[in-house]
């Protein structure tokens, strides 16, 4: 420190190295610079977007920046590849669109990280701040229409507020419980200049308490739960991914003998081949999961939200349950079931924090009545079926799988049924390997997620499974594809139907099958037209050998494979039915096969 | 049950319309809104009145607080506090009317604010309860015309929400009935 006599010399001194420092720390700066500056010092390194008016100046600007841009063929491609990017990475996704039809075609990729609650920024243009309110060209009240499905956005109209906006904004989506942040900036606050200081740009958010912790008193009630209970189940969700706690979830699992059922969006949280592994609940669940958490005693909801195609009907849930519910998002406690002790907090943490205390338990009798509960299922499996001679899209699921599984990959699937099929028989051991739109059930989503987990993670395989419905969605970024040289590869479960739409109408609508069936383009002479190369493969033999093409090629492959046009996904619980109430597969050897 | 949520959120444009966008999105009936400036120009305060049960209310309370700019959410339904609402009645008030009128506003504590020749325009400032009285009484004479502004609350005692404001966690049970008690207060 200095002697107090020259203080006042040291001051001096002091202050012109200040404003020194502060002529580097702080330079002038346009708007549309300061976006790329920030987007860069909180680690993004590849965004995904499209041009217009009003977001120009910050393309303009996009030339300085060592940020990757991937032009997308529409906008709705560009937040999904966001969305796929933060899913297969656990970074923020960013997309950039301009104002009016750029934002609004943004919409349902917000709404699709909203309810899965993945992290994506989105960065739109907006008209010039005088122009606001005058219905401009290309001027859409984007703030007011994603109100309901972002966690927070901004409407930026000085150039002075993209810093601390942006910091703000990645701050919010990947803090907590993470969600989509849309960042609207006018054009003359991107063209504008102002000073740029990153430090003095800090969060400002005094109303935003992303992490909770539950109360002494709470952990004492679920270990009294967990020690006291003969029958319990572990319902394991998403939020074990976005936590981390795969670790911390598998040794709570083994020390406390507590066997593991998992949400669509869970898979992968807990490995498919450890043997407290159930598999999936729910509405397409495996039947014997649905009828262990019917029977069980205690249910541990970990980052998971009883979500209704995981319940069924709310009146026959889980009857004899007491529910203990981890969860850092305390708008979902009580939401759809009443819980007995929630522990509002992060998993990772509130696990960690109830590790030293739980008694290891034999629970034998408990799992092995789990094993009789398996009962004919597995004759009822369609693997199990006698050759049909026909390819049926479980076929080609469980051969990807098999051919798969020792390696790096990544599946990514749109929706429908198709989607569910690779939920029953790829078997995910990793979590970050299944991506899928759960929540929202997302057509289209597919394609453009798998372009964004490519560029995430170059070294995986990644492999679009994807309706012959959906593809025709989003089809138009196989440009992106290409142009991007990624080598993705495609298979088409293509059985010429909007298939699970048409299984809702066999089972619920007379057959009626009104605006189902499909008329498809010649997907071989598509890819085409794309420079990919394709196959197309109709007899079950084939599948194995095309997969194994597709991964020795150097380049994407698109594989159409024309399945069974009329196959049903079961079980299913139909909407609104009880979980034990479930629809099974007709199977020849099991007799009564309608009789539930 | 009708609950009500006192809420200080940061003074920004915008956020009026997240509150009641929150509201319409998870299906809560509004039954009144007020919103107005406090003592801290960075902060507003709303006085919010729902039609909950109390399972509804906590979800309600932890919905607010998902709400990035809203800093402070308190149920004081059963809280002592004072609770107002302010409302301009103009009533037929013709020549022969006109003392009972009078009268009734006298009795209600209510001001004359406008007279006409034909008509009365009354201010009357206290509970729902005091003023939904006086307009039943006044509707005889034939209300012409009726504002209310919605209620504005504020617990009793010295100890005042807003030093809290951005200092309590959402976990946290907001029961500060202790403290309410130990400051001493009277009803004026």
């Amino acid at each position: 420190m200095t002697h107090p006599k020259n203080a006042a010399s040291a001051s001096e001194s002091k202050a012109e190295l200040q404003s020194e420092l502060k002529t580097e720390q702080t330079k002038m700066m346009t708007g549309a610079s300061i976006l790329w500056e920030c987007l860069e010092r909180e680690g993004v390194k590849h965004v995904f977007g499209y041009p217009g008016g009003a977001i120009l100046p910050a393309y303009d600007a996009l030339k300085h920046s060592k940020i990757h841009h991937v032009l997308v063929r529409h906008e709705q491609g560009a937040t999904h590849m966001a969305d796929g990017y933060a899913r297969a990475s656990g970074e923020v996704g960013v997309a950039v669109a301009t104002s009016g039809p750029g934002a609004t075609n943004m919409v349902t990729g917000m709404a699709t990280a909203m309810l899965d609650s993945i992290p994506i920024v989105c960065i739109t243009g907006q008209v010039g701040s005088k122009l606001i309110g005058t219905d401009a060209f290309q001027e859409t009240d984007i703030t007011g229409v994603t109100l309901p499905v972002t966690k927070h956005n901004y409407l930026v109209t000085h150039a002075g507020e993209i810093a601390r906006t942006i910091r703000e904004a990645f701050y919010v989506a990947r803090s907590g419980r993470p969600g989509p942040v849309l960042v609207d900036i006018t054009k003359d606050a991107q063209q504008s200049t102002c000073e740029f200081d990153w430090e003095a740009a800090k969060p400002q958010l005094p109303g935003y308490r992303p992490d909770l912790s539950p109360a002494p008193a709470e952990y004492e009630r679920a270990l009294e739960l967990i020690h006291n209970s003969k029958r319990p189940v572990i319902l394991a969700g998403h939020g074990i991914i976005i936590s981390g706690a795969m670790r911390e979830v598998r040794d709570f699992a083994e020390r406390a003998g507590i066997p593991v059922a998992l949400t669509l969006l869970g898979l992968g949280a807990f490995p498919a081949s450890h043997p407290l592994n159930l598999g999936m609940m729910g509405m397409h669940g495996e039947a014997w999961v649905n009828h262990t958490i019917q029977e069980a005693d205690l249910l541990l909801a970990l980052g998971m939200r009883f979500d209704d195609r995981v319940t069924g009907t709310l009146k026959t849930y889980a009857p004899n349950a007491r529910k203990i519910h981890i969860e850092i998002d305390p708008a979902e406690i009580n939401k759809n079931v009443k819980v007995d002790v929630p522990l509002v907090g992060d998993l990772r943490e509130v696990l960690l924090e109830l590790m030293p205390h739980v008694e290891s338990i034999d629970r034998s009798e408990w799992l092995d009545s789990i094993d009789k509960l398996k009962g004919d299922s597995a004759v009822r499996d369609i693997q199990n079926l006698p050759d049909s001679g026909h390819l049926y899209a479980a076929h080609v699921i469980n051969d990807l799988w098999r051919q798969t599984r020792d390696g790096n990959t990544i599946v990514v699937t749109d929706v429908g049924q198709h989607q569910m099929w690779e939920a029953q028989y790829y078997k995910h051991e990793h979590p970050r390997t299944l991506i899928t739109s759960g929540g929202l059930g997302t057509m289209g989503f597919a394609l453009p997620a798998a372009i964004g987990a490519k560029v995430a993670c170059p070294e995986a395989e990644v492999w679009v499974v994807v309706g012959d419905g959906g593809f025709q969605m989003t089809m138009c970024e196989l440009a992106t594809l290409v142009q991007e040289n990624l080598n993705i590869h495609i298979a088409i479960i293509n059985n010429g139907f909007l298939g699970m739409v048409r299984q809702w109408q066999e089972f619920f609508y007379d057959r009626n099958y009104a605006a189902t069936p499909l008329l498809n383009p010649d997907f071989a002479k598509l890819a085409e037209a794309y420079g990919i190369r394709s196959m197309t493969v109709s007899e079950r033999a084939e599948v194995v050998p095309a997969v194994e093409a597709a991964r020795r090629h150097d380049g994407p492959m698109l594989i159409n494979f024309k399945v069974e046009q009329e196959d049903t996904v079961y079980p299913m619980v139909a909407a609104g039915a009880a979980l034990h109430d479930m629809i099974r597969r007709p199977s020849p050897i099991v007799e009564t096969a309608e009789d539930e | 049950m009708l609950n009500t949520f006192m809420v200080y959120v940061e003074n920004k444009p915008g956020v009026l319309t997240r509150v009641a966008s929150l509201f319409r999105r998870r299906a809560f009936n509004i039954d009144s809104l007020t919103v107005g400036r406090t003592e801290k120009p960075e902060v507003s305060r709303m006085t919010i009145t729902v039609d909950a049960d109390r399972d509804q209310a906590r979800r309600i309370e932890a919905n607010l607080y998902k709400l990035v700019n809203v800093l402070l959410v308190e149920n004081i339904t059963n809280q002592p506090a004072i609770v107002r609402d302010l409302a301009m009645i103009r009533v037929a008030a013709r020549h022969e009317t006109r003392s009972h009128v009078l009268e009734l506003a006298n009795v209600f504590r209510a001001r004359v604010v406008d007279v006409a020749p034909e008509s009365l325009t009354l201010e009357i400032t206290g509970g729902e309860d005091k003023i939904d009285g006086l307009l039943e009484l006044l509707r005889p004479y034939g209300v012409l015309e009726m504002v209310r502004t919605g209620i504005v609350a504020m617990r009793r005692g010295s100890k005042s929400a807003a030093n809290n404001a951005g200092a309590e966690t959402a976990g946290a049970d907001s029961d500060d009935s202790s403290a309410a008690r130990d400051d001493v207060s009277y009803s004026v």
